[in-house]
């Protein structure tokens, strides 16, 4: 009884879809994590901005699980997700993308949103090829479908891992410095597609360095440095915090 | 006539090799593991057909009915067991402790069975000696075309699983990039495991018509891992139909061979085994020099 009051006491009070506490992450003797706080409503888009070596993307691997946390919880849609391995994550929503695309490249690209589809969103048969196609035309790759995914280009490889991210049904999409590397025509492609994809509802974190290409999606910007949140809030008032100008200019300028 | 003979006998015999190479490529293409106890596995799986048939006096075919299911569990359990943790520790980890296996399967087989050979030949009636006429004086054994249809039925349907099936696919992208498939909601470690399965099963065939055609003894295993070696090496390792060529180019030289000369049954097999190593490791043109120089040094 105790249990379910709590259980219910914890989720309606903040509404939120994704939620970290206490979250720290050591290699070795390495800090790469400490004390973060994160919660995240559902279909709420927010940045994550920071200088190199901030932590952002060991935050985004611990939230889907590719590292375990040295110490707090994640709890995903009411439910504490902290031990849960990263396939298991994914099969329930929380889906990230990887910062250098890694498709299958022996498989075509309509294979390599197909198998998403079919085990990371569980579907059979002609369910799964339909939610195929249906990321597939949302990332518009429709017209690849049947390229192996070894021919493809840096911003179709990156349409690609978005294709088979949208496959498996996400309710949170992390992105991962997607937009790196490519040209203002290419990155604006793509926050097109991302703009599409939130618009149905799916919540996003992205990491990116390209802080003009991000602030066209996320509508709350956290900032990370030295393994701590330092700003989070409205994008404006984010990059004037005195806390953000001296992570990425140094603490010298008065 | 002879020679018409001893390429069809050794197209035959391919099919043989082919299905005892079929586990050793299919194992080192998706899970890149070389299991050097793939061998003594296959002749394990033709003592418990032994057993089956001889102490059970089950027909050898159901035998197989109940050996192959036992085999996926082998499968599994060598995964998790042994694969799996060697993995961990490198590439060379896998090649020692798959090695280390074949010594103790090897040996423990001796313990338990001794040193008599075994067949299955016996408990399958008129099907180890028939054969059909096919034109004058060519005949072809029935148990011979069995396991080349056998073999070929096998490798397309590893072949159907790979490219038409959920498991298939995920079996590929697993082998492809086994940290990125979990971020598509793939188990590698339940994908790997089910891989190892099919292998087994493969291996449980195998083992079958090892015992069918021919004698095995404990130590069978060693010969039987080298002939699957080759035939899967002169196909282009991983490559499943290619499988079957090599299989088939094994048998063909090892017949010929025979003919040319009585000794000459695996020295032709090891022949064509070396020659094509040579080319795929050096190309056509660098083969064609290093001859030239063994030539150059040989007239000095």
């Amino acid at each position: 009884m105790a249990d379910t009051l709590m259980e219910l006491g914890a989720r309606p009070a903040t509404g939120a879809l994704l939620q970290a506490a206490g979250l720290s992450k050591r290699f070795g003797g390495l800090q790469v994590l400490s004390d973060v706080e994160f919660s995240l409503r559902p279909g709420e888009a927010v940045g994550i901005v920071g200088p190199n070596g901030a932590g952002k993307t060991t935050f985004l691997s611990v939230l889907v699980g590719a590292h375990a946390p040295s110490t707090g919880s994640i709890r995903f849609a009411g439910e504490d997700i902290t031990a849960l391995p990263a396939p298991e994550r994914c099969r329930r929503g929380l889906v990230r993308t990887h910062q250098i695309p890694r498709p299958f490249s022996g498989m075509t690209i309509f294979e390599n949103v197909l198998t998403a589809a079919a085990n990371g969103g569980g579907l059979n048969g002609a369910a799964a090829g339909e939610r195929a196609l249906a990321a597939l035309e949302a990332s518009g790759m429709l017209s690849l479908s049947n390229r192996k995914a070894e021919t493809l280009g840096l911003l179709d490889r990156k349409r690609l891992e978005l294709a088979r991210a949208l496959a498996t049904g996400p309710s949170v999409l992390l992105l991962d410095e997607i937009g790196g590397g490519l040209t203002d025509a290419e990155a604006d492609e793509l926050v097109a597609i991302i703009r599409r994809v939130r618009s149905r509802g799916v919540a996003i974190i992205w990491i990116e360095h390209i802080v003009h290409v991000l602030l066209q999606v996320a509508e709350r910007l956290i900032c990370m440095d030295g393994g701590r949140i330092i700003a989070d809030g409205a994008p404006e008032a984010v990059m004037r915090h005195p806390a953000v100008i001296k992570a990425y200019l140094g603490g010298g300028v008065q | 006539m002879i020679w018409l003979n001893q390429i069809l006998q050794g197209t035959l015999l391919g099919g043989y090799y082919a299905l005892i190479a079929c586990g050793l490529s299919f194992m080192y293409s998706v899970m890149r593991i070389i299991n050097l106890a793939h061998g003594s596995l296959a002749v394990a799986a033709a003592y418990a057909l032994f057993v089956l048939s001889d102490t059970y006096e089950l027909n050898p075919f159901v035998a197989l009915v109940i050996v192959l299911p036992v085999m996926a569990l082998v499968g599994v359990a060598l995964q998790r067991l042994v694969l799996e943790r060697a993995k961990r520790g490198g590439t060379l980890v896998p090649v020692l402790a798959t090695f280390g296996l074949a010594i103790v399967l090897d040996n423990a087989l001796f313990q338990l069975f001794g040193a008599d050979t075994r067949s299955l030949a016996p408990y399958i009636d008129e099907l180890s000696y028939a054969s059909w006429q096919i034109g004058d004086g060519l005949f072809v054994g029935e148990l011979a075309v069995m396991t080349f249809a056998t073999a070929v039925v096998m490798l397309g349907g590893l072949q159907l699983i790979l490219s038409r099936t959920q498991v298939g696919r995920a079996i590929r992208a697993t082998s492809e990039d086994p940290d990125t498939v979990g971020l598509i909601g793939i188990d590698g470690r339940r994908i790997n495991a089910i891989a190892a399965a099919i292998a087994m099963v493969t291996v449980g065939i195998a083992g079958f018509f090892l015992a069918l055609r021919a004698t095995f003894d404990p130590y069978a295993g060693a010969p039987q891992l080298i002939f699957a070696f080759e035939a899967a090496v002169i196909g282009g390792a991983g490559s499943l139909w290619g499988t079957l060529v090599g299989g088939i180019v094994l048998g063909v030289a090892q017949s010929i061979g025979a003919q040319i000369s009585s000794q000459g049954f695996l020295i032709g097999g090891h022949a064509v085994f070396l020659a094509v190593l040579l080319v795929r490791l050096s190309g056509p043109l660098g083969t064609l020099t290093a001859i030239r120089l063994v030539f150059r040094r040989s007239r000095k």
